[in-house]
């Protein structure tokens, strides 16, 4: 298939189609509604369901539905809008069943405004919904990205029955970039639906999906299977994308567009001869803390570039235990830090380094 | 006692629901929701749907609902459950799909969902049992309480002044245009039971018939917060809830377009 020019997201709802989306239910909220526009169109003309729902808590409990009635299911929101499905969110991780949500972050708290920030980082990564829960987090950086991890979303949130978050931003949503498509994947029959799901008692016991365990025992047992699961995910499906790290005696570590602009930055700091580099985690959970722990040994420094006032850099600050010096830059409100305003942050921990050995 | 031998002349009049399982209930002396569930089991046996019904329990005293019975069973987050049952409805062509909800969920922080749901004229069957007030956490106000019904929290009695009116639910949810059947009935009494059932019965039917949304709201008891007798509580529907909360049914489908014709013929 060509390349083609895509706004982020349309491309990313075209690709949940593709990838076998058999029901999207969603709320408009900038700047991800022409994902909800693009759906409103496309899924009743392949005969899939979508629904406006009356307010993001009836679209995550739609999608709650859909899930249990086991079909691949999906919504899009940003970051307000999120925030009012993590009650949805605690139930559907709470009895298992897989969902795809993306995140097209904006500026917060509060109404904040609809530019671009990734002000959403603890409330996605950390849970903001109650209980011991966890959801798989991808951060794209590119379009491209946007739509590949949308459809791997489908595939993990199915592998290891959870929720499963592409945490984007305002300017992924609204950007146009040459992408290309996945063929298009015929939804699952519905005689293939999982054993687990919820299709009425034909030749079989009834059953139930719930998250309530009223004996603390037994929630706790429940407990333990779902850190087993998350564990697991740790264990097998850890990604992030490095550039420049050969030689480097600074690493940025930036997720999603701050990692595109950071390595803007890096080009030109190299260029002025200062030796560093790029760590972009693409999996926020999980978090590629092995390979973090080793870049520590190998750097001198450690700049975290965020859209938001510091909620990854504590993760690299535990991770790394002091180990190595980590530095912050980030805006937050929804500014867009500019590769220029990155590269001075590169400058003087550069300086900062230089100044150290001086001393020495 | 001796047991009877069935014999040909001999039919059973009354037997145990297949679709009710087999299971105790945690539901107090004197409640009604054994009523109600045994209703809308019967209901599910005479249309021969229990293999294709999928149900929706809610928060409150019927969160355990699934457990009670024998048909597919979601628990849905308090209020809710016509939301989990639009996704389901959805995506399960031939499927029925019923939510069973009480007043805290369905009138209070279930509002919003209750009236999209009905408003999208979403397919499904909702079985709403109202008691006036909150069951499971102890007996408070439920916005279906009487003015001056004492709860635990309006102690001095529902002062409408600073806590408002009930919501009549029935009567809401039958102006809106999506709304296909929508029916208020009690269970104090035997007659009243038996309109009950027919009620529910219909509710499903219109479902089958993929004519839209359908809700019985069933008038019920709570012995215990109401710090009543059973007997007495039965009593306290009749001469309180019900005529506050009138009985009938407040929407029917039009009959089919073709029934006039026939009848014609």
């Amino acid at each position: 298939m060509a390349r083609k020019l895509l706004k982020g997201n349309v491309a990313f709802a075209e690709a949940a189609v593709r990838a076998g989306c058999e029901a999207y239910f969603g709320y408009p909220i900038t700047p991800q509604t022409e994902a909800l526009e693009h759906m409103a169109r496309r899924m009743p003309e392949l005969g899939r369901s979508f629904v406006q729902a009356e307010s993001e808590v009836a679209a995550i409990n739609m999608v709650y539905g859909a899930a249990t009635a086991g079909v691949r299911v999906m919504t899009s929101s940003s970051s307000p809008g999120v925030s009012l499905m993590m009650e949805g969110l605690s139930y559907i991780a709470g009895s298992r069943v897989p969902v795809v949500l993306v995140d097209v972050m904006r500026g917060g708290p509060g109404l904040g405004n609809i530019a671009p920030a990734q002000s959403d980082y603890n409330q996605m990564v950390k849970g903001g919904a109650h209980g011991d829960m966890k959801m798989i987090v991808l951060a794209p950086a590119t379009v491209q990205e946007l739509i590949d991890l949308t459809v791997e979303a489908f595939d993990l949130a199915e592998r290891y029955r959870c929720i499963t978050v592409v945490l984007a931003d305002g300017s992924l949503g609204q950007m146009m970039e040459p992408a290309e498509l996945p063929p298009m994947r015929p939804p699952r029959p519905l005689e293939a639906r999982p054993a687990w799901a919820l299709t009425g008692a034909r030749g079989r016991d009834p059953q139930t999906i719930t998250s309530i365990y009223l004996d603390p025992e037994e929630e706790e047992a429940y407990n333990m299977e779902l850190q087993a699961t998350y564990r697991d995910i740790e264990r097998r499906e850890v990604r992030y994308v490095e550039e420049r790290l050969e030689g480097a005696r600074i690493a940025v570590v930036a997720f999603g567009t701050a990692g595109r602009l950071s390595l803007t930055a890096i080009e030109a700091a190299r260029a002025e001869g200062i030796a560093v580099g790029l760590l972009r985690p693409v999996s926020l959970f999980p978090f590629p803390e092995e390979r973090l722990r080793r870049l520590a040994e190998d750097v001198d420094a450690l700049l975290v570039v965020e859209m938001n006032a510091g909620q990854m850099v504590s993760d690299v600050q535990r991770v790394t235990r002091e180990r190595v010096p980590v530095h912050f830059f980030g805006r937050t409100g929804g500014v867009v830090p500019m590769p220029e305003e990155v590269l001075d942050a590169i400058r003087g921990v550069h300086a900062g380094l230089a100044r150290e050995e001086a001393v020495a | 006692m001796t047991v009877p031998t069935l014999t040909r002349d001999m039919m059973p009049v009354v037997s145990y629901p297949d679709a009710l399982a087999s299971t105790p209930t945690h539901y107090c002396p004197g409640c009604t929701h054994g009523i109600a569930h045994r209703l809308v089991a019967e209901v599910i046996d005479e249309l021969g749907i229990a293999q294709d019904t999928i149900g929706v329990a809610s928060v409150g005293c019927s969160v355990f609902a699934y457990n009670y019975f024998d048909v597919d069973f979601a628990q849905a987050p308090h209020g809710r459950a016509p939301a989990m049952a639009t996704g389901l409805k959805r995506t399960s062509p031939g499927k029925i799909v019923f939510t069973y909800q009480g007043d805290g969920d369905l009138a209070s922080i279930g509002s919003a969902e209750i009236l999209h749901a009905a408003a999208r004229g979403e397919n499904i069957t909702v079985v709403f049992i109202n008691n006036a007030i909150y069951g499971m956490t102890g007996g408070q106000m439920a916005p279906t309480t009487l003015p001056g019904q004492r709860t635990t929290s309006s102690p001095l009695g529902r002062d409408v002044a600073s806590q408002g009116y009930p919501l009549r639910m029935s009567e809401l949810l039958a102006q809106v245009d999506g709304s296909a059947f929508i029916a208020r009935r009690s269970l104090h009494d035997v007659v009243n039971i038996r309109r009950a059932k027919k009620s529910i019965r219909k509710a499903f039917e219109v479902q089958q018939q993929g004519l839209g949304f359908a809700m019985v709201e069933l008038l019920s008891s709570c012995p215990t917060n109401w710090g009543l007798s059973a007997q007495d509580a039965l009593d306290f529907i009749r001469d309180e809830l019900v005529p506050a909360y009138p009985l009938g049914e407040f929407k029917v489908p039009p009959p089919p377009p073709d029934a006039g014709e026939r009848e014609a013929r």
